[in-house]
């Protein structure tokens, strides 16, 4: 049975792990490196970067950081920030990189999510969407959630599966950092109304909320951050609970 | 030991490439017919489409070497499905080392099957040393039938055909490099046989 996936989420910024935690055997919390292959072995199903650095300049080292990330880990990985053209795209595949992901840039040209469809194959493309609840409607946002845009988050999500994205990543910006839980109620509308997969964000704070992610939101994969980087809970003893709760996850062999 | 990975410009190659040299391998990446004659182990990759793959193959006169090498031969994702007879992507008439025609998942479930999947009713060397039921990971929308050159199944809206072996053509529709240890096992039985 296909699985539901685990997604670490490790923002990056100038090269490195931003709130970066000191496994147990790490060197270097820091190191992006270090910490996606603790957290392959820990049998985490995907892994994304998420890079947040602010200039262009600093930006360069993330083709090098993917292609020592590729170098060393055996599970599939996204990298998202920043990505705006086909030619951040061709270097960051060429890298090693398995998928990338678009936002603000797929918002402000449509096209671009055809353009990398085309050229790499929708199986490559994720789409982010930013979404905030704004006076009774779901809004897509950019620059961090920062900025509403004019879209509607259920319109945009089929928009952009109609021209090619292979995956949504759904951010709940209202839950985003509240450890409440995932936006279930939204997921689970666009999962059922697209025929691509959905990883829900935003809002983990314990087990719980990755069981109603996926029963309730329909998720096909849900990713996390601080709450792995914290070690408020770990990959295995995550799976562990969600298999006991029937919940198709695949456990370290 | 030389291994060759056919290069036809079918996606990203990288992963398999580190993926072998995590195993102490360093493979040649070529399209020069003499080069991968000569290989001792052939692995025949790819990401992307078929027919446009075919097209490649054929310009290059590649599908005439590959359908005459006697060496072990492996071909991953959508290698396993241009060794099969025709895939319904573009209605492509492939290599036909494998008698089997690959057909369009029904979209019963999210198509592309995208994620981690057990494979069953494994018989290979492919598979020595495994757990049962490995999970291995897997991204396509088509998929090959099952027949007698099956050596594991795989469902996902029906069975399928996750790996296919013929004299010495191997092929799995999963992702070795990208499949963590499992993977890398499926990779090292592959380079052994």
């Amino acid at each position: 049975m296909l699985t539901k996936r685990i997604i670490p989420c490790l923002d990056i910024k100038d090269g490195r792990t931003v709130k970066g935690v000191n496994f147990v055997g790490l060197r270097d919390a820091g190191d992006p490196v270090e910490l996606a292959a603790r957290y392959a072995e820990e049998g985490a199903d995907e892994l994304v970067f998420l890079d947040i650095t602010a200039t262009v300049e600093k930006r360069k080292t993330l083709v090098e950081l993917v292609r020592r990330v590729a170098a060393q880990i055996n599970i599939p990985f996204t990298v998202g920030g920043g990505i705006s053209s086909i030619e951040d795209v061709s270097a960051l595949l060429n890298a090693g990189a398995d998928k990338i992901s678009i936002n603000s840039s797929a918002v402000k040209r449509p096209g671009l999510i055809n353009e990398l469809a085309m050229e790499f194959g929708s199986q490559c493309v994720v789409v982010a969407i930013d979404t905030r609840f704004v006076d009774g409607e779901h809004i897509v946002h950019v620059r961090g959630g920062r900025t509403a845009t004019e879209l509607r988050t259920l319109e945009w999500a089929k928009e952009v599966t109609e021209r090619g994205a292979g995956e949504i990543l759904l951010t709940s910006m209202d839950h985003d950092g509240t450890k409440a839980g995932f936006a279930d109620e939204l997921t689970s509308e666009i999962s059922q109304m697209l025929p691509i997969p959905i990883i829900a964000s935003g809002g983990a704070g314990n087990m719980e909320h990755f069981v109603d992610s996926f029963t309730k939101g329909k998720a096909d994969a849900a990713l996390a951050a601080s709450i792995f980087h914290f070690k408020e809970i770990s990959v295995p003893e995550l799976k562990e609970f969600l298999s006991k709760k029937d919940i198709p996850v695949r456990l370290t062999q | 030991m030389s291994v060759v990975i056919v290069n036809y410009n079918a996606g990203n190659v990288q992963s398999v490439i580190h993926a072998l040299n995590r195993l102490g391998v360093e493979p040649v990446l070529s399209a020069d017919k003499e080069v991968i004659q000569a290989a001792d182990k052939v692995i025949f990759p790819g990401v992307g489409e078929a027919s446009t793959a075919m097209r490649f193959l054929k310009d290059k006169q590649l599908d005439i070497v590959i359908k005459d090498l006697n060496q072990p031969v492996f071909g991953v994702c959508l290698g396993l499905q241009l060794l099969c007879s025709h895939t319904e992507e573009n209605d492509t008439e492939c290599l036909g080392i494998f008698d089997i025609k690959v057909k369009k998942f029904e979209p019963r479930l999210k198509v592309p099957q995208m994620g981690w999947n057990t494979l069953t009713q494994m018989d290979s060397r492919l598979f020595n040393d495994l757990p049962s039921d490995p999970y291995v990971y897997f991204v396509h929308s088509y998929y090959a039938e099952v027949s007698d050159e099956t050596i594991a199944v795989t469902d996902y809206i029906n069975p399928f055909s996750a790996a296919l072996h013929k004299d010495n053509f191997y092929a799995l529709q999963a992702h070795p490099e990208k499949s963590g240890k499992v993977g890398e096992k499926i990779l090292s039985n592959f380079l052994e046989l």
